[in-house]
């Protein structure tokens, strides 16, 4: 439960806001956090915490795009093919991605470990092509560089599963 | 002449709270609170003529003049939301010169006598947000935010919030509703967030752009006749041009209004040219303005908001895209119409299904299945959806359309007349965007 393992951060998070409901997209990102998703029982917990009912969470879930309701990757890259970033090869960057991993849009590999998606403009266009893995961003990137980071990612799952 | 703005560009450690501080940092706030009533403050903001650089260019100080006096809660919001394709500028002055934003907002705050200050940054800046967090934290040590500041019997605080990623919450009645945990859609008006009933929880509210009030403390500093005598009357004062697409060396631009042409500019951006190649078209404002073909008149005026109005199209948010002659207009405005499709928040009927058939549509023609009739539906459907709904997001989904469709014509023609040929055989089949 969020309520008894993040007694705190929950406290700090309702000191910000003159009304409860305000809470509700930070303790998105909580519950995201904790389950790597947002399964369904999140929303209950949240819609407790915030007095509304857990159908307003889940449709203020299913309103953005960084809230997930399906579990994805370990890296979760999403990718700017946005007009500025495609302007500079960014529609391409994300084709050889799919096919380096083998998925198709929105899919995740085999192994678990990635999730492609395109985004919208993530304000780095002068930094194309570039996506946001977990939520931090990947700048001035390459299919070389691409190919070293999931390298050395898979190194390090295939070293952690022995 | 040094940067008014990116001072980053100059001072590299100016993100540090001491070197900020050395700089000059703060004393636009401190002779604020200590040498002025905030009426005096919002006279001298409106009397420089800031005008907002989020999108509308309305005045800054004559909007903080709306704000009741006689409220007792009041709030300042800090549109961080930066989600317009082509925009970066928010981004760069949060991440390498956040203090100034923060004394921006804070001035804001003191003329307005708020409660609280809530900047809103796209929820992508997750990152920025939380090294916000801990510059917050350091002036409220330094007693410039929290409980009676600098001595005085005012107090305020000052929060970060995220949003998760919905280009409309930055307009501004969404980006309330998205802060008090609904549904990210716009608000009817009046109320306007000024007025009792209108802002956050309700209560007045100013919301101003982070590059707005990265303004203030050069104004209340230096004053509003030196901020006018930088550009022109309706034009003063720095501004940040966000260069991306076809340009050699992208990234952000601080000039003097007025006082720059569009040639300059490029110059400093890495030239006219792209890779051997000639420009073609400017898109001023991201995707939300119409598109301006670029030409020597065009290269030889200053860059103002009403030269930008005289071309065609609005300055905006100057975030410039850049498209040089080996760039198809007719994906470019099927790129946007992907953009605005994906981004209409559904709440209005004109924008949510004229952005559905506009897309499907342009989807049509680039996959050369297009009629000439389309290309009058295109224009049918744009003029239908004008001023329709309650937020400009509407308006601006036309734009891809229109401005291409008044330009390059000829581009969508082409699509329709090989059309026939490539009906057996589509090149590349593009989707609609989900
Ligand atoms: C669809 C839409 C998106 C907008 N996005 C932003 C944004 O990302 N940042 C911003 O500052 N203003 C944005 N605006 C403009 C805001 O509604 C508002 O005018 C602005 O924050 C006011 O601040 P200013 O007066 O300092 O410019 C947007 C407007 C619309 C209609
Ligand atoms: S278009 Fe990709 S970050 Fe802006």
């Amino acid at each position: 439960m969020l309520k008894d393992k993040y007694a705190e951060r929950i406290e700090k998070i309702f000191s910000k806001y003159q009304d409860k409901r305000s809470a509700v997209m930070p303790l998105l990102y909580l519950a995201q956090e904790e389950y790597g998703w947002l399964p369904e029982e999140s929303f209950s917990e949240i819609g407790e915490l915030c007095d509304i009912d857990p159908t307003q969470v889940k449709s203020i879930a299913g309103f953005y795009t960084m809230y997930s309701e399906k579990p994805k990757g370990k890296y979760w890259l999403q990718v700017c093919t946005d007009l500025p970033c495609a302007l500079r090869g960014a529609d391409q960057f994300h084709a050889d991605l799919k096919e380096y991993l083998g998925v198709e849009e929105g899919g995740t590999t085999e192994d678990g470990l990635f999730t492609v998606e395109h985004v919208m403009c993530l304000a780095a266009c002068d930094k194309a092509p570039m996506l946001q893995c977990n939520f931090h961003y990947m700048e001035n990137l390459d299919m070389e560089q691409m190919k070293a980071f999931i390298e050395e990612k898979r190194a390090e799952a295939a070293k952690g599963d022995q | 002449m040094a940067n008014i703005l990116l001072r980053n560009r100059d001072i590299p450690d100016i993100g540090n709270f001491e070197v900020y501080s050395k700089n000059g940092g703060w004393e636009g706030f401190r002779k604020a609170v200590q040498q002025h009533t905030p009426d005096e403050v919002i006279k001298i903001v409106m009397d420089s003529n800031l005008r907002g650089r989020g999108g509308a260019g309305f005045n800054t100080g004559r909007k903080w003049s709306f704000i009741p006096k006689n409220e007792p809660i009041k709030y300042v919001v800090v549109n961080a939301d930066e989600s317009e394709p082509g925009t970066f500028k928010d981004r760069e002055l949060m991440e390498m010169n956040p203090y100034q934003v923060i004394e921006g907002a804070m001035i804001a705050a003191y003329a307005i006598q708020a409660s609280a200050v809530y900047i809103y940054c796209r929820g992508e800046f997750w990152d920025i947000a939380h090294q916000l967090d801990a510059c917050i934290a350091e002036a409220r040590e330094n007693n410039l935010i929290g409980k009676n500041i600098l001595g005085t019997d005012w107090s305020c605080e000052f929060y970060t919030h995220l949003g998760a990623g919905a280009y409309i919450c930055g307009e501004e009645s969404a980006l309330l509703n998205s802060l008090q945990g609904m549904l990210g859609q716009p608000r009817v008006r009046p109320p306007f967030p000024a007025q009792k009933g209108g802002g956050l929880y309700y209560e007045p509210t100013v919301v101003n752009n982070v590059e707005t009030l990265a303004n203030v403390p050069w104004i209340i500093v230096n004053g509003a006749e030196a901020y006018q005598q930088i550009g022109t009357p309706q034009s003063p004062g720095p501004k940040i041009v966000c260069m991306s697409g076809h340009v050699n060396q992208p990234g952000n631009y601080e000039i003097a209004l007025g006082q720059t042409t569009f040639r300059e500019l490029f110059e400093k951006a890495g030239g006219t040219e792209y890779q051997g190649h000639k420009l073609k078209a400017l898109l001023p404002t991201g995707a939300s303005g119409p598109v301006i073909p670029i030409t020597d008149k065009l290269m030889d005026a200053p860059i103002t908001y009403e030269s930008v109005i005289e071309f065609g199209s609005t300055l905006g948010s100057a975030s410039f895209i850049v498209m040089d002659e080996t760039t198809d207009m007719v994906w470019a405005a099927y790129k946007m119409m992907q953009f605005f499709k994906h981004e209409s928040c559904g709440k209005c009927t004109p924008c949510r299904e004229g952005t559905y058939w506009l897309l499907k549509l342009m989807t049509r023609i680039i996959n050369g299945q297009g009629t000439a009739n389309d290309l009058r539906l295109l224009e049918n459907v744009g003029k239908q959806m004008n001023g329709k709904s309650l937020c400009a997001l509407n308006d601006f989904a036309i734009n891809p359309v229109l401005g291409t469709l008044r330009h390059f014509r000829s581009e969508y023609e082409a699509y329709i007349n090989k059309g026939s040929d490539e009906k057996a055989a589509p090149k590349k089949q593009l989707q609609p965007a989900h």
